[in-house]
C-alpha cells in the first residue's frame, strides 16, 4: 500500500478513477508518512481533520471527472486558506487564520483536491534554502543536513519526500525552479498573469506567481491546468481562455529550435553543471531539435535589478503588517510609533528586514532615479533581449541553479552569495515569461540537479512539451532513500 | 458688494504686497462605491460597516479600479476644460498611520489621469481666469478617533479606499474673495456634472491651501507655505487672511519665510508650523505594482462628452441672451443646478424677467428664512409661475401678491385658488374703478379743489383712499390713470 504514494500525481489519479483506492486511504496514507516525518519540518500546519472529512465527502460522491479526484494535497503556506491558520512564515502572522481562500487554491478545490496542510517556506517567500522561515528551516530528503532551497522550501521537500502527491509554490526569483532542482522535482513558473495572485501573501507584486511543483512533467501539465485562469480580482491577471496542457502534452519536438544563451556560462560554475547542460543539449538534439547559440547581453545586470525591484515593491507591501488590524502586535511601546517599532522589529526576521531595509532606500527621494528607476529601464532592456531570441528560437535551455543544493548554514552568514542562487531563475521574473526546472541529472555527492527550459510569454504549453520529451529520454531517478524514518 | 476694481493688498509696515494663492482641492468622487473595492460610500454609516477586506489592507488583497470613478474623474476633467490623458498610472504614496491600513495610499503622482484645464470666475471687476494644473484619482485614508478614550485611538474605515479628485489649480489666485468665488466654481460645476456632492459638512470638499506673498510689481513667486486640510470657505478665507498677513510683516522685519506645512487652528484664528520642508515625509512613490497602468480610449472621452449637462457658464450666456437677465441675475441662477432648474421651469410658464425678480426676492428670502433649499422648496415651480403670471397679467397687485405668496408658503396651494376663494384678485374694471374713485371726490370737494389749485401732493391722498375703500385690490397703475382724468375734469 505505502508504495502508492510513490506513484506520480498522474497515476494516483488512474487509481481514484478505476476505483482501486478510496480517496480516504490515500489521505491516510499521506497523513501516516507525514506524521513520522516531521524531522524534515516540511509541514508548518496539518489539515488532518478537514482532508479526511473531506475524502470520505468525496468517496460518497465521487467526481472523477474532476481534474484532482479526491487528491489531497498541501500548499505553501504562502496561500490564505478560509479557515486554516496561513503564516507566509512569519512570526507575524504565526496566528493569522483567514477568512477567505486564495483564488489558486480555490481552483484546486473546484478539481476535487483537498487540503492536507500548509508548508513550510522562508519568511515572505524571502530566501533561497528555507532557512529564514520563523517555523526553523526545512531539511531536503536527498541528505541529512542540507537545504530543500528556497523559498518554497517546505514544497519541495514535502513533495521529494513523498508527503503530498504534488503540491504549488511561488515564484519571485527562482522560488519554485531553484528548490525543485535542489530536490530532483519538476517546478513551473507560469507566464505573469497567468495564475491569480489574489489571496497569496504578497512579496513583490510584479514578480510574484504561483506555480505547480510536481513529482513529473505530466503532472506538471494537470496541476497548471487546474490552477490557471482568469481572475477578474487581479488587475494583472490575463484574460484569456483555459488550455488543456495535460491532454495536449507531446513528445513530438521535432524541428524546434532551442536557444543556448552564452551569458549563462558563470564564473566558476561547477564543471558538473556544465557538462549537464551539454547533456541536455545533446538529448533535445538526438530528438530533433535544432540547436542554436544565442545571446541575451544583459543577463549580468539581472540579479542587481532583481535585488533592487523586488525589495522596493517588498518594502511597500509589508507596509501592512503593522500591528494595527490583525498579526502579531508587541504588547511594548507608549504611542502609536513605538507601537510599530516594537511590532515590526519583533514579527520580523532578519532577512525580511534586510529586504525592507534596501527596499526603502533605493525608493527615498534622491536614490529613486539612480536604483529603482534604473533598475526599472534595465529590466526592460532584459525583457528586449528576450524579445529579439524568441523570433530566432522557440525556448530556451539553461542550468536552473548554479550549483546543487548545499549544507544548512552555508551561506547564511553571506546574504550575496545567497542570493547568487538566483542568477539564472531571476532574469525570467523580470521578463514574465515561463519557465520549468526538470530534473537532469546527480552530481558527485549525488544531488540532483535540474534545466531550465524557458518559453515565449503563454507559450507553457510548449515548454511543458520540451520537458516532457527530455524527461522520456533523460532517465533520471530520484533516489531519495527515507532516511529520516 | 460692488468693487469695480481689484483691489486686495497687503500694506506691511513698508511695502505693499500682493497675496498669491494655489489650491489643491479634495473633491469626494459620487460613486456607490470604492475606488479599489466594492465597499458602500455611503456618509454616517456605522463605524467600519463599509470596510471590505481590501480596505483593511488584509494579506493578499489586490485593488481593482472601479470604472465610474475613472468616468467621473473625465466628467470633472472635461467640466473643467481640461486636457484628459489617455495614459495614467497608479502610484503608492508610502507612509504609515493607523488608519492608513495599507500602509500606502494609492494616489497619482507624474501622470494623472487629466492634465491642465482652466475656471472661469465672475468677480466684480470682471471675469478672470482661473488655470488648472491637473486633476488625479487617489484613495481616502480611514478616521482616526482620538477623542472616545483616554489611552486608545479608534480606527473607522469606513472611508478609507473611497475615490478622491485632488484638483490642483495654477497660483492664480489673489484673494479670499477670489478663493470664495473659485470654491463655490468648482462646486457648482461638479454638481452640476453630479460627480461631487460638494457637502463641506460631510467632508466632500476639502483643500490645502497654498500661500505667499510677493512685493506688488514682483514678478518672481515668494516662498508658499501650505495650510493643510482646511474644510471651509469661510475658514480658508480667514487662513489665508491670518497667513498672508504673517508672511508680510516676516518680511518686512527683514526675515525668511521658511517653506512649510502649517496648521490652521480654527479656534484661535492662526495658522502654525505642522512640519518644516527638511522634515517633510518622503513618501517613496512609486507605479503600483498591482494596477497596470490606465488606458482611457478616445471613444469613451468622446462619448462621455456627448452626456455632459450644460453647464453654469454656457447657462449663464443663454439666460443673459434668451431670457434677457442681467450678469448678476444669470450667475445667482446658475449657481445650483436645482435653481437653474427651477428659474427654467417657471420661466417656461410665466414672464422671465419678472420671474427671475421674484425668486431672487421673495423665494430666496423665505428658503433662507426656512434653512430651506430650492429642491423642498414649499412652493413648487408650477405655483411659482402661476403666481408671477397673475402679477404680471395685472389680476393682482405686488402688494396682494406677496400676502398670496406667505399663504403659498404655509398651505402650498395653487395660487389661482387662493386669490378665488380669498377675493384677492385686483380691480381692473376701469368702470367699477371709475364709479369709486367718483365717489370719494365727491366726498372729498374741499381736497379736489386744493388739489386743482396747485396742491399736487394731495394725490397720493386719493390714491390711498382708493386703496382702502377698494381692500387694496384696485390696479394701481389704472388707478392713478383715472384719478388723473377725472382731477383734471
Amino acid at each position: 500500500m505505502s508504495e502508492i504514494i510513490k506513484k506520480d500525481l498522474s497515476e494516483i489519479i488512474e487509481l481514484i478513477k478505476k476505483k482501486e483506492i478510496k480517496s480516504e486511504e490515500l489521505t491516510n496514507l499521506y497523513i501516516d508518512k507525514v506524521n513520522k516525518s516531521k524531522k524534515l519540518n516540511s509541514y508548518i500546519t496539518t489539515c488532518f481533520e478537514n482532508a479526511i472529512q473531506k475524502a470520505k465527502e468525496f468517496d460518497r460522491k465521487p467526481n472523477i471527472n474532476s481534474l484532482l479526484p479526491g487528491i489531497p494535497l498541501a500548499v505553501k503556506d504562502l496561500f490564505c486558506t478560509d479557515g486554516f491558520k496561513t503564516t507566509a512564515g512569519s512570526k507575524m502572522l504565526k496566528n493569522f487564520i483567514p477568512k477567505y481562500e486564495s483564488t489558486i487554491t480555490e481552483n484546486l478545490w473546484k478539481e476535487g483536491a483537498i487540503l492536507l496542510g500548509k508548508l513550510n517556506c522562508d519568511e515572505y517567500a524571502m530566501g533561497s534554502s528555507n532557512e529564514t522561515s520563523y517555523f526553523g528551516n526545512v531539511i531536503n530528503p536527498i541528505a541529512e543536513n542540507t537545504v530543500p532551497g528556497g523559498s518554497s522550501g517546505g514544497s519541495a521537500s514535502a513533495l521529494a519526500a513523498n508527503l503530498t502527491p504534488a503540491t504549488i509554490g511561488t515564484d519571485t526569483g527562482g522560488s519554485i525552479r531553484q528548490p525543485a532542482s535542489f530536490t530532483g522535482t519538476v517546478g513551473l513558473k507560469p507566464t505573469y498573469g497567468l495564475c491569480s495572485r489574489w489571496g497569496i501573501v504578497a512579496f513583490a507584486s510584479s514578480l510574484d506567481q504561483a506555480g505547480p511543483m510536481t513529482k513529473s512533467v505530466k503532472d506538471c501539465s494537470i496541476m497548471l491546468e487546474a490552477m490557471a485562469g482568469f481572475d477578474k480580482k487581479d488587475s494583472t491577471s490575463i484574460e484569456k481562455k483555459k488550455e488543456n496542457y495535460s491532454k495536449n502534452l507531446k513528445t513530438d519536438i521535432k524541428g524546434l529550435k532551442i536557444g543556448i544563451p552564452k551569458e549563462y556560462r558563470v564564473e566558476n560554475m561547477p564543471k558538473e553543471i556544465d557538462e549537464l547542460w551539454n547533456k541536455g543539449k545533446n538529448i533535445l538534439k538526438d530528438l530533433g531539435a535544432d540547436i542554436i547559440d544565442i545571446s541575451l547581453p544583459h543577463t549580468k545586470y539581472a540579479l542587481p535589478t532583481y535585488y533592487i525591484v523586488a525589495p522596493a515593491e517588498a518594502s511597500s507591501n509589508l507596509a501592512r503588517y503593522d500591528g494595527v488590524k490583525y498579526g502579531y502586535r508587541s504588547s511594548k511601546g507608549n504611542d502609536l510609533i513605538e507601537m510599530y517599532e516594537n511590532t515590526r522589529s519583533e514579527g520580523f526576521g532578519d532577512e525580511v528586514k534586510r529586504r525592507i531595509l534596501i527596499g526603502t532606500y533605493v525608493l527615498s527621494s534622491g536614490y529613486y532615479d539612480a536604483y529603482y528607476l534604473k533598475a526599472q529601464k534595465v529590466r526592460q532592456l532584459i525583457k528586449k533581449d528576450f524579445d529579439e531570441n524568441f523570433g530566432k528560437v522557440d525556448a530556451i535551455l539553461t542550468p536552473s541553479t548554479p550549483s546543487s543544493a548545499f549544507k544548512i548554514g552555508e551561506k547564511t552568514n553571506d546574504p550575496i552569495s545567497m542570493y547568487l542562487n538566483d542568477i539564472f531563475t531571476v532574469p525570467v521574473n523580470l521578463a514574465g515569461l515561463p519557465a520549468i526546472s526538470v530534473p537532469a541529472g546527480l552530481d558527485k555527492k549525488g544531488y540532483p540537479l535540474g534545466l531550465q527550459l524557458i518559453g515565449k510569454t503563454l507559450d507553457e504549453q510548449n515548454i511543458l512539451n520540451v520537458a516532457y520529451a527530455f524527461e522520456k529520454n533523460c532517465n533520471f531517478k530520484n533516489e531519495i532513500k527515507n532516511w529520516w524514518l | 458688494m460692488s468693487k469695480d476694481k481689484f483691489d486686495y493688498y497687503i500694506e506691511g509696515e513698508k511695502n505693499k504686497y500682493e497675496v498669491i494663492i494655489g489650491l489643491e482641492v479634495h473633491a469626494q468622487v459620487s460613486s456607490n462605491s470604492k475606488l479599489f473595492s466594492g465597499s458602500a460610500t455611503k456618509f454616517g454609516a456605522e463605524p467600519n460597516s463599509q470596510v471590505s477586506l481590501i480596505d483593511s489592507a488584509f494579506p493578499g488583497m489586490l485593488p481593482v479600479i472601479n470604472k465610474e470613478c475613472i468616468n467621473q474623474a473625465i466628467r470633472t476633467g472635461l467640466g473643467l476644460n481640461a486636457k484628459i490623458n489617455n495614459n495614467s498610472v497608479f502610484d503608492r504614496k508610502n507612509y504609515f498611520y493607523a488608519d492608513l491600513p495599507q500602509g500606502y495610499q494609492i494616489s497619482q503622482y507624474k501622470n494623472p489621469i487629466v492634465g491642465e484645464g482652466k475656471v472661469l470666475l465672475d468677480m466684480p471687476y470682471g471675469s478672470k481666469e482661473i488655470g488648472i494644473e491637473r486633476l488625479h484619482l487617489e484613495q481616502d485614508a480611514g478616521k482616526s478617533i482620538h477623542d472616545m478614550d483616554p489611552t486608545s485611538t479608534y480606527v473607522d474605515l469606513n472611508r478609507s479606499g473611497i475615490a478622491l479628485m485632488e484638483i490642483v489649480s495654477k497660483p492664480d489666485l489673489r484673494s479670499p474673495d477670489e478663493v470664495n468665488a473659485y470654491i463655490k466654481k468648482l462646486r457648482t460645476i461638479m454638481r452640476y456634472l453630479g460627480t461631487c456632492d460638494g457637502n463641506m459638512q460631510e467632508g466632500s470638499l476639502r483643500a490645502d491651501v497654498n500661500v505667499s506673498v510677493r512685493k506688488v510689481g514682483d514678478k518672481k513667486l515668494g516662498t508658499r507655505c501650505e495650510i493643510k486640510n482646511v474644510n471651509s470657505i469661510k475658514f480658508m478665507q480667514m487662513a489665508i487672511e491670518y497667513e498672508s498677513n504673517r508672511q508680510v510683516e516676516m518680511l518686512d522685519e527683514g526675515k525668511k519665510i521658511d517653506q512649510e506645512t502649517r496648521l490652521f487652528d480654527t479656534k484661535k484664528n492662526e495658522t502654525r508650523s505642522m512640519r518644516s520642508k527638511e522634515d517633510a515625509h518622503d513618501y517613496r512613490y512609486f507605479p503600483d505594482p498591482d494596477l497596470l497602468p490606465l488606458k482611457i480610449e478616445q471613444k469613451l472621452i468622446d462619448d462621455l462628452k456627448k452626456t455632459l449637462p450644460e453647464l453654469p457658464d454656457n447657462k449663464k450666456e443663454r439666460f443673459i441672451n434668451d431670457y434677457g437677465l442681467n450678469s448678476y441675475e444669470a450667475n445667482v441662477l446658475v449657481s445650483e443646478k436645482d435653481i437653474s432648474d427651477y428659474y427654467e421651469e417657471v420661466a417656461k410658464l410665466s414672464d422671465k424677467k419678472l420671474a427671475a425678480t421674484w425668486m431672487m426676492g421673495d423665494l430666496f428670502a423665505m428658503l433662507n428664512d426656512k434653512g430651506l433649499n430650492i429642491s423642498n422648496s414649499p412652493i413648487s415651480a408650477k405655483n411659482f409661475a402661476e403666481l408671477v403670471r397673475s402679477i404680471k397679467s395685472g389680476e393682482i397687485s405686488g402688494r396682494i401678491a406677496k400676502e398670496v405668496f406667505e399663504i403659498m408658503v404655509e398651505s402650498g396651494e395653487n395660487p389661482k385658488k387662493i386669490i378665488e376663494t380669498k377675493g384677492m384678485k385686483q380691480q381692473s374694471d376701469p368702470k367699477e374703478l371709475e364709479k369709486i374713485i367718483n365717489e370719494i371726490l365727491t366726498k372729498n370737494k374741499d381736497k379736489v379743489d386744493q388739489y386743482k389749485s396747485g396742491k399736487e401732493k394731495l394725490f397720493g391722498f386719493f390714491v390711498g383712499q382708493v386703496m382702502k375703500q377698494s381692500g387694496g385690490k384696485a390696479n394701481p397703475q389704472l388707478t392713478n390713470e383715472i384719478l388723473k382724468k377725472l382731477l383734471k375734469g
